[in-house]
């Protein structure tokens, strides 16, 4: 009896803490929404009020126009798909090649490719740029998204998963006459569903939240992603336009937010397997 | 005709060999041209750029050979952003690692709603690093933020934290905590759950008590994923950049400047694209160094099953 009521007590206890955390992790998204919704004036008072009164709705329609958001969520969507696609192409072609293909040098290629995951990006920063800035790349979205494709732990990751597959189904298809191509096509790619929505996520994740290539490759108002323009809009507008801040803030969430709430359980399987934020 | 059998076998082999090899090349391609064009000739290019004194436009620049390394040697605001981002280092990864592994031994248990914790500790993560600093940023006003309402109240020292020299680093290091702790959380969530349960209950009819367990059975098991995140996680902080530009700006009086924010501020604003890739190739000689030490010490601490 004693002891079902000690740790009822432990166990409340343990609610207790884990809320107590939550309210900590949660509470800063609930006063951007908060602040979002607020006047000018009520954002600097003391005590700081958590319901705006009177909440002001049009915030949402208004700061729109005080800096050219619209563009910059087009820029980032762009940036986001272009190195989804681009990487799910490129790493999957490469990763069939890898994990299937019998051809000299394969080895060794590999692990070429494979030695770029030890390379921290500020080295590669500076010489990426000046690459870029040649090919007449600044300020184009080919310049925000190739740069990104080179991803040797998505290329790693669908590699390793290939090889996952049995060799049975390709001998099969071959049998029918299938080609490795076609083998490629209608039966790897479509067996590695699951890995190819971890790449495609982590990949989405890095292209919308990349900041510091995107800084330094466009230097035009219009070719700016969201993070560079919020960045620059927080810069200029200190203190008076916080709601209007806010509200783009959270708009600027709501993709991120939206993808990994649907797919929480890919996500976190990614992470798990990789240990790749994206 | 036994032999014309053979040699035609072979030759179709031969040829299956063939077509297979011009197939594999050819599906590495982009590949290879990629990597090659974006992550080799860059290293090198860095390397050659650093021997010079250069602001990426002229035409003609200097060779200095391996002047811009004893620049930055002598330089005392490199000296001071190495520290800083070691200052940095040795707030975020203890911190992030003690929260997250505690998240995940909380969770780790049948708990209604375990999922929804999950979800709601892991959400930090999600945001982009520039969204979250944007409303760290506001909390931490020194006047009127949320955060000095909260310590005010609890009759604890307000500082005006990203204008104080001394607190502005705290500060950012508290962000990058509440920013880490679930993604670490779910690594070592996935850790935890490998461990099996034979080992606990081993323990338990020994008469091992919670702490007993935590001590002899998880720590010690969980040591190759505490391994992978130790490394990861300083790899990770040695790179900050995104914060301390939106909170900070590396200031105040340059007490937020850390290497990656020297780097791009001595190549991008100030066009010093020489001592900027030096300074970069100091940075990962620094990281590499430090990976490979905690290789060493890792391969004498690291239990692994038995």
């Amino acid at each position: 009896m004693r002891r079902s009521w000690v740790s009822a007590i432990s166990n409340g206890l343990i609610y207790v803490l884990l809320t107590g955390i939550a309210i900590m992790m949660a509470a800063p998204f609930v006063w951007m929404l908060t602040t979002s919704l607020k006047s000018y004036d009520q954002v600097f008072i003391w005590p700081p009020k958590w319901i705006p009164q009177p909440i002001v709705w049009e915030n949402y329609l208004r700061f729109w126009e005080a800096a050219p958001f619209a563009r910059y969520y087009l820029n980032t969507a762009i940036l986001a798909m272009g190195v989804v696609f681009g990487r799910l192409v490129v790493c999957s072609l490469a990763a069939y090649s890898l994990a299937r293909l019998q051809y000299p040098g394969r080895n060794f290629l590999f692990a070429l490719l494979l030695s770029t995951m030890m390379l921290p990006d500020q080295v590669t920063l500076i010489p990426l740029f000046l690459i870029t800035k040649r090919l007449g790349w600044l300020n184009t979205y080919q310049g925000l998204i190739v740069p990104n494709l080179v991803s040797a732990y998505n290329l790693f990751f669908l590699r390793q998963f290939f090889r996952t597959i049995p060799k049975d189904l390709d001998d099969a298809a071959r049998i029918d006459g299938a080609g490795r191509l076609r083998i490629l096509i209608s039966i790897v790619l479509p067996l590695s569903i699951p890995a190819l929505t971890v790449v495609a996520l982590f990949s989405f994740a890095s292209g919308w939240g990349s900041f510091l290539w995107p800084l330094i490759v466009t230097t035009r108002s219009e070719m700016r992603t969201i993070e560079v323009g919020m960045a620059f809009f927080q810069d200029a507008h200190k203190g008076i336009e916080y709601p209007l801040l806010m509200a783009a803030n959270t708009v600027a969430l709501i993709p991120m937010t939206l993808v990994f709430l649907l797919c929480q359980r890919q996500f976190i399987t990614g992470i798990t397997l990789t240990g790749l934020k994206g | 005709m036994h032999t014309q059998a053979r040699r035609a076998s072979r030759d179709i082999r031969r040829k299956g060999l063939r077509e297979e090899t011009v197939l594999g090349y050819l599906l590495l391609l982009p590949a290879l041209l990629l990597f090659g064009l974006f992550s080799y000739y860059p290293i090198l290019y860095a390397l050659r750029i650093s021997l010079l004194d250069w602001n990426g436009i002229a035409k003609f620049p200097n060779f200095v050979g391996l002047d811009n390394y004893a620049r930055a040697i002598q330089d005392p605001l490199f000296r001071r952003a190495l520290r800083q981002t070691l200052y940095y280092t040795l707030g975020v990864v203890p911190g992030t690692m003690v929260v997250g592994l505690l998240l995940a031994l909380l969770l780790n248990t049948r708990l209604k709603a375990r999922a929804l914790y999950r979800t709601v500790y892991y959400l930090p993560n999600v945001a982009p690093t520039v969204a979250a600093s944007i409303v760290w940023k506001l909390i931490l006003d020194g006047n009127w933020g949320l955060l000095n309402y909260v310590l005010s109240r609890l009759h604890l020292p307000t500082p005006n934290w990203l204008y104080e020299p001394g607190w502005a680093m705290v500060a950012i290091i508290i962000m990058s905590i509440w920013a880490n702790a679930g993604y670490q959380m779910v690594i070592f969530l996935a850790g935890l759950q490998g461990i099996p349960d034979i080992y606990y209950e081993a323990a338990k009819i020994d008469g091992a008590n919670r702490w007993q367990q935590i001590r002899f059975v998880t720590l010690p098991l969980l040591s190759h994923t505490t391994f992978f995140v130790l490394i990861t996680s300083i790899i990770g902080s040695f790179q900050v950049f995104g914060s301390i530009y939106i909170l900070t700006n590396g200031g105040p009086a340059q007490s937020t400047t850390v290497m990656v924010f020297l780097i791009y501020q001595r190549a991008f604003k100030y066009f010093q694209m020489g001592y900027g890739s030096a300074l970069a190739y100091i940075l990962f000689g620094i990281i590499l160094v430090l990976t490979l030490f905690q290789f060493w010490v890792g391969r004498r601490s690291v239990y692994y099953e038995v």
